[in-house]
């Protein structure tokens, strides 16, 4: 049957796409709990990229969803169907191994063709896709060679031609992009982006790597010790982080945290370490001498006479912008300019958050407080 | 002798003697350091080997060097139809008892490489085989397969299978059939734990990337496992063949050779022939006979089961 959709599809006919839902799913190693139960909502044809700090179970979940790792509690669904005691082959899904896992004895074309062989495939079909997803990766030239003799991106590349080839109905792709140098992960980064606007296939992306997610994702799923932290399109969590996890995971140079307590005493304000006056435009009710963490990311500073004094650290000019590390009353700060100040280490700036653009969280939980 | 040197140097420092420009010469050096191993090979190898082709040609006996008589020792062997009868005998055993170790111990090596409960000891305990002295495990199969006190003649029969002890070593095709089983016993740990190495080598994501590609088990082993495994496989056939081939202290201990010459090998024979009978030619001869099998069996596996293309780089040697 999948063989049928995978044709109509092709054909540019109906539309099979499935949602994925992950309901309350958690995964134990032995007694270890690695994944405490996680929701997450996928929509047809929608791009999720699992991100988080290594070891937080990303990786395990996309596996559970691929059907290599058992589901101890919850459930899965893709499109209709649970999954939970589907085998892999059944699930319709395609995966991106980090390492590539090209078929070292066979050829560029047949590890693409692969799939499509073992599930009988008239050879003309398997041609034809193979050609296709060749076509769409720029891997005509290479068809005939073994993986040895590929760069590594092209590897990466035939790893999603034999994605491709399959017409599944997700992809799921683990940190497919860390084994290549910089440069081409840039370059990898917007291919496979284009790929799926072309595809429009759903696609599940893991990566440890928060610029990947902010500029693939259409949707971020932020884990943390095998919990979700937040879910939200990647201008949302970068203007609204829900708690200092994602505030810190978000951005980069990563936000700025000042602790310190709340001033209601008729103007809203915030008190740092010595004294030093950060300006608020909300905070929740009753509020006065409460604990606080005050977040700026540091493209939010700007020069302005009544700003905090800081002391100029570190200079690091990029070229585009120039980055500051200084210290506001003993505590260390990055700021970010797109002007080209002259500074030097040891002058002394006034530095001053732009206030409809700070966050504030809780001391004590690490949940956002102001709006 | 340093001052000369940089004295030297001074002088001429284009123009560097013969001598001196073979003191950094790689290929000169490369020699030198070869030097070593290759006495090794020669005093400890092609010597032997030399010796027993020379004396092949000779009618040496023991106690008196011979006179070289050409082909004589040969064309004796080629009408001798003991000679004929070990010739197949170690064909059949060597063909049965490799394609029996191959078949098990991959099966084996298949076995252990699964997450196996006590996999240390499992594996251990496939190893014991092989660590026990020859001799030692021959004397237990000579017990095993006695004709009186046969523990498995004497489990059959109290199972009520048979009636009378079998005579596993005195009738011509079961001492064959009993020496062969034994050289597997003894033959596949080797097989098994070199391939269980190769089979760690695969990476477990190829595993799962052929599950999720639709592959089930026996597709897994077919397309990438024993594609895979292939060269492991090609070396350890072609030791556990030559070994097989030249196979003596099984035979020796468990038959000497017969009933009837029924188990003699060309090994034993050799032996027989030379040390016994104190034919030192003729024995020779029959040893160099083996040569021409022994490279046969390298050959195929050379060029057989060579390196395969996807195994090296177009670009690289
Ligand atoms: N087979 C296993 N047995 C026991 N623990 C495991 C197993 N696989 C993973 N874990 C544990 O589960 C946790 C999550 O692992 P996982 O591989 O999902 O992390 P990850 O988020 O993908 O990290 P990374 O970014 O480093 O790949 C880790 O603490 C890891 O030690
Ligand atoms: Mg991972």
């Amino acid at each position: 049957m999948p063989n049928n959709k995978g044709k109509c599809r092709l054909a540019g006919g109906e539309d099979w796409m499935a949602s994925v839902a992950i309901r309350d799913v958690r995964k134990a190693f032995g007694a270890t709990g690695v994944i405490h139960g996680v929701d997450v909502s996928i929509r047809d044809g929608e791009f999720v990229v699992l991100v988080g700090p290594s070891g937080c179970g990303k990786s395990t979940l996309l596996r559970m969803i691929a059907g290599l790792e058992n589901i101890t509690s919850g459930e899965i669904r893709i499109g209709e169907r649970v999954v939970n005691n589907m085998p892999p082959k059944e699930r319709d899904v395609a995966m991106v191994f980090q390492n590539y896992a090209l078929y070292p004895h066979m050829t560029v074309a047949n590890n693409m063709a692969f799939s499509m062989k073992l599930r009988g495939a008239p050879q003309s079909e398997i041609d034809a896709r193979v050609k296709r997803a060749a076509d769409i990766l720029g891997l005509d030239p290479y068809l005939q060679r073994f993986p040895r003799q590929l760069s590594g991106g092209q590897r990466q590349r035939v790893a999603m031609g034999r994605a491709i080839v399959r017409d599944p109905q997700v992809f799921l792709f683990d940190e497919p992009l860390s084994n290549l140098d910089a440069k081409l992960r840039v370059q990898m980064r917007t291919e496979i982006k284009e790929l799926h606007q072309r595809l429009k296939t759903t696609t599940i992306y893991v990566t440890h790597d928060q610029i990947e997610a902010m500029t693939m994702a259409d949707k971020i799923v932020v884990m943390h010790d095998g919990l979700v932290e937040q879910i939200g399109a990647p201008l949302e969590l970068y203007d609204k982080p829900q708690n200092i996890f994602v505030a810190g995971f978000i951005g980069s140079p990563a936000m700025n945290f000042i602790k310190g307590t709340l001033r209601a005493n008729g103007k809203l304000e915030f008190e740092g370490p010595g004294g030093t006056k950060f300006p608020l435009t909300s905070a929740p009710k009753a509020s006065n001498g409460r604990a606080a963490v005050y977040g700026v990311r540091p493209e939010h500073f700007h020069i302005d006479d009544d700003g905090a004094e800081a002391v100029i650290q570190v200079v690091e000019p990029t070229g585009s912008e120039i980055q500051v590390a200084a210290k506001i009353a003993g505590q260390e700060i990055i700021a970010v300019f797109r002007e080209r100040h002259q500074f030097k280490p040891g002058d002394k700036i006034r530095l001053k958050p732009d206030p409809r653009l700070v966050h504030l969280f809780d001391e004590a939980t690490g949940q956002r407080l102001n709006a | 002798m340093t001052d000369a040197t940089l004295n030297n140097i001074k002088l001429a420092p284009r123009e560097a003697t013969t001598w001196q420009r073979l003191q950094v010469n790689r290929n000169w050096l490369g020699l030198w350091f070869m030097l070593p191993a290759a006495a090794f090979l020669i005093l400890f190898l092609a010597y032997p080997l030399g010796l027993g082709v020379w004396i092949s040609f000779t009618d040496a006996r023991i106690g008196r060097g011979g006179d070289f008589v050409g082909l004589e020792n040969y064309e004796w062997l080629w009408d001798d139809t003991v000679f004929w009868l070990s010739v197949f005998n170690t064909l059949l055993y060597t063909i049965v008892a490799s394609a029996f170790k191959f078949a098990v111990g991959l099966y084996l090596a298949l076995l252990l490489n699964q997450n196996l409960p006590f996999k240390a000891i499992l594996r251990a305990v496939v190893l014991i085989p092989f660590i026990v002295p020859t001799v030692l495990s021959a004397i237990a199969f000579w017990w095993l397969f006695d004709s009186q006190f046969s523990i498995i003649s004497w489990t059959l029969k109290k199972a009520g299978l048979i009636s009378t002890n079998i005579d596993f070593l005195g009738d011509v095709w079961n001492a064959r059939w009993s020496v062969i089983f034994a050289n597997i016993w003894r033959g596949v740990p080797f097989v098994a734990i070199t391939l269980l190495a190769g089979l760690q080598t695969v990476s477990p994501t190829l595993y799962e990337a052929a599950t999720i590609d639709g592959a089930n088990k026996w597709q897994i082993f077919r397309h990438v496992t024993y594609p895979l495994l292939t060269p492991i496989i090609a070396v350890v056939m072609t030791f556990s063949v030559l070994f097989t081939f030249t196979d003596f202290q099984l035979i020796w201990v468990l038959t000497r050779g017969g009933p009837v010459n029924a188990t003699q090998l060309m090994a034993t024979l050799s032996y027989q022939r030379a040390i016994l009978g104190g034919h030192l030619g003729e024995g020779a001869a029959i040893s160099t006979a083996m040569i021409p099998f022994l490279l046969a069996a390298i050959l195929i596996s050379w060029f057989g089961l060579q390196r395969r293309k996807w195994q090296q780089g177009e670009n690289n040697d």
